[in-house]
């Protein structure tokens, strides 16, 4: 009990991952790659929720169906978190795009699943650490390789067949994992393309896309020249129309009009 | 004039007529009439985000650099600290965190530019459907809707200086544009940009002096223009009791409107310095420095392009190609072939009014409503909705992503959409004129007309009570 208690703390700390001591009991207290065995029980748990909840699509010991659902042998621990943490899986129906909602189950439940995908081998869950990445790196690497769907503010979009999700939620180690993984059409980026530093860079500046300053003002939801253009029109066009309709016609008081027949102002 | 020691005006005129002897033409001037009407104002409202244009424009080109050589960001924006930037790009976040009142300069200019375009399409709107395009202000017409595409131009320019991501990827397609031009697209578009894209370092200088110089001299003379002729002809007046042809029923000059005028001068840059200091507008720090190696998904125009953007993305695709040459490329269709058919539309107008719609060539000074004239008011109302669709086709992909509607369906939904309104548009707006033609009812200000009783004498009697009921709605 205690140990699943502290578990639980080192997960939470380990999901803001913002402090080195964080990052450390976060390391102690996840499997290490070195040593990736999960208590025996942990994976019989996780076996049984799996055979109820995922085997349906994903075979009953996880190797897939054909035309249905892949094997996740080798996918890792790292695969299921991220899926099972972003609410990405279960899917609705095997056709439909894996969306982020709230988790389908509990924190407890997760580790189980992800204890028993991560049984059959590959990446672990990685260790991001944002405080050690370079915010002007961050921004480079996203514009580079992560604006042209997400949006530079991480604000997500639509490319064709897919809707590119918002960052808004995305925490460090998520990005991190989805980095690695490439969720439905997003790229995959290997240790070749993006470094563990670079990551660590990455999930800094999106850290601090959650957190924009806003220097300028009333932020409209910085998307650019959308709800700009819509200010112009809706809030200052509107304005204008308003003081042009007061001042335009202030007649009553001038002596000069002549009067117009009929008595009507 | 009479002055006493209290006539400040009379002063002034005698102290400018003293020197040049310009007495006759002050008193003109200030006995010049404008009609009251506040849809005259709203061309004045687009003069005045002019003035602030021109007045923020100038202390911003005071310290942005326009120069696209690389250099390394050390400035006082943390984020960026340590990237390559280019030399623009660093002058203006220079200018947003290190020029004291800078970021608001740069804010006030970019709200008033948004405004000073919107100012002019609703005073092109008032123009169309009032016929104040007709013969004699034909001329000015034209000059008007030469100022529009100019602005457009303007602050498409304006929006291309700083460099940032936004900027560039808007170059990329207009450098798209430019190459589709058919037979010239290549040597045009290289000769502007001074080599390929993106292009040369002149090119940057070349949008300044277009952005800073060039544009803004030829809209301020053109707006001198506008002014000189509308004075010549008198401004055209909505019918009314007393309102002749040859006539203006209205507010001079002095003492008046040019109070007024001041009044709406105040009310304009006030609104714009507050939007400036509290809204945020085009924050490039956040939009990050431009290389042609990258993009951003959702990057938008300025709104008074969106309507070319909707019709880049609504075109089908479609090419001519002719003996191994792509002699039409997709991009003219949609960037040069429909904002060309829009505006040769409008300045058609005139000429298209007067041998189609009212088949009218006389002489108006007094304007229509736009009941007054239904199937104008409706082919006008038509050729809006249309544009109006392209559009928002440019925008609407933010708003079908917050419902997961895919981009390919809009797309469709946008195609049928530009065939269908307008027809639907053209159908209702003429029978909402033609029903308002027969009630005489204003659908704001009520009816205005009065109700004559005839007495047992055999004179006429104006109806007491409806009067009053008109003076009240009024």
């Amino acid at each position: 009990m205690r140990r699943r208690l502290m578990m639980m703390v080192a997960l939470g700390c380990g999901a803001l991952a913002l402090t080195d001591f964080a990052a450390h009991w976060d390391a102690s207290a996840t499997p290490s790659p070195t040593s990736t065995a999960a208590p025996s029980g942990l994976v019989a748990q996780g076996h049984a929720l799996f055979d109820s909840s995922c085997a349906s699509c994903h075979g009953l010991s996880a190797q897939g169906i054909s035309g249905r659902a892949p094997s996740l042998h080798g996918v890792g621990a790292l695969a299921a978190d991220f899926y099972l943490q972003t609410g990405r899986m279960p899917l609705p129906n095997p056709k439909a795009q894996p969306l982020r909602t709230s988790p389908a189950f509990s924190p407890s439940k997760i580790k189980a699943l992800v204890a028993y995908v991560g049984s059959f081998g590959g990446p672990d869950i990685p260790t991001v650490q944002p405080s050690r990445g370079s915010l002007a790196e961050g921004q480079r690497l996203f514009g580079l390789d992560c604006a042209g769907c997400h949006t530079i503010q991480g604000q997500g979009g639509i490319v064709t067949g897919a809707i590119v999700p918002a960052l808004n939620q995305a925490t460090p180690r998520q990005v991190g994992e989805a980095v690695r993984i490439g969720p439905y059409v997003m790229p995959r980026f290997g240790e070749g393309e993006l470094t563990g530093t670079e990551v660590n860079s990455l999930a800094r500046y999106i850290q601090s896309i959650q957190h924009p300053d806003n220097l300028g003002g009333w932020g409209i939801g910085r998307i650019g020249p959308i709800p700009e253009g819509m200010v112009a029109w809706l809030l200052a066009a509107a304005a204008l129309l308003l003081i042009a309709r007061l001042l335009g016609e202030r007649t009553s008081e001038q002596p000069e009009r002549p009067p117009r027949p009929g008595g009507g102002a | 004039m009479n002055h006493t020691a209290k006539d400040r005006p009379g002063d002034a005129v005698a102290f400018v007529d003293e020197r040049l002897g310009a007495a006759r033409g002050m008193r003109w001037l200030m006995d010049y009439v404008f009609p009251d009407h506040w849809s005259f104002l709203l061309g004045e409202i687009a003069l005045y985000s002019f003035v602030v244009l021109v007045l923020t424009g100038t202390f911003l080109a005071l310290f942005f650099d326009p120069d696209t050589t690389q250099t390394v960001y050390h400035g006082s924006y943390h984020a960026l600290q340590g990237q390559s930037v280019s030399n623009a790009y660093a002058s203006t976040l220079h200018i947003s965190f290190d020029v004291s009142g800078g970021l608001l300069a740069r804010q006030v200019h970019h709200w008033a530019a948004l405004v000073f375009v919107a100012a002019i399409t609703l005073h092109l709107l008032r123009i169309v459907f009032t016929g104040a395009f007709r013969k004699p202000r034909d001329i000015n017409y034209f000059i008007g809707v030469t100022l529009l595409a100019l602005a457009i131009l303007e602050g498409f320019a304006g929006y291309s200086l700083p460099d940032d991501l936004l900027s560039g990827m808007g170059l990329a397609i207009a450098w798209a544009v430019a190459m589709s031009l058919p037979l010239i697209g290549g040597p045009f578009a290289t000769a502007l940009w001074g080599g390929r894209f993106p292009g040369s370092t002149a090119f940057e200088s070349r949008l300044f002096i277009a952005h800073v110089f060039l544009l803004p001299a030829i809209i301020g003379g053109l707006i001198a223009v506008h002014l000189a002729i509308i004075m010549r002809q008198r401004h055209s007046q909505f019918p009314g009791p007393g309102r002749r042809e040859d006539n203006v029923v209205g507010t001079p000059m002095w003492p008046g409107y040019a109070l007024r005028s001041l009044g709406l001068f105040a009310a304009v840059a006030a609104l714009l310095v507050l939007m400036g200091g509290l809204i945020q507008i085009n924050p490039v720090w956040l939009w990050g420095p431009y290389h042609p190696y990258i993009g951003t998904n959702g990057a938008q125009p300025d709104w008074y392009l969106g309507w070319l953007i909707g019709a880049l993305r609504l075109m089908p695709n479609l090419e001519i190609h002719a003996f191994g040459h792509t002699f039409v490329p997709n991009p003219f269709f949609g960037g040069v072939l429909f904002p060309g058919i829009v505006f040769g539309l409008l300045y058609a107008l005139p000429w298209l009014d007067r041998r189609f719609i009212s088949r009218d060539y006389r002489r108006h000074d007094l304007l229509e409503r736009p009941r007054d004239n239904p199937r104008r008011s409706a082919l006008a109302a038509a050729l809006l909705s249309a544009v109006a669709v392209v559009f928002a086709a440019g925008s609407a992909d933010r708003l079908f992503f917050q419902f997961g509607f895919g981009y390919e369906g809009a797309v469709w939904f946008f195609r049928g959409a530009f065939l269908v309104v307008p027809v639907i548009t053209y159908l209702v707006t003429k029978r909402v004129c033609a029903g308002l033609a027969r009630e005489q009812a204003h659908p704001l200000r009520g009816w205005s007309g009065h109700v004559v009783i005839r007495n047992r004498s055999g004179g006429f009697d104006a109806d007491a009570e409806a009067i009053e009921l008109d003076t009240a709605e009024r």
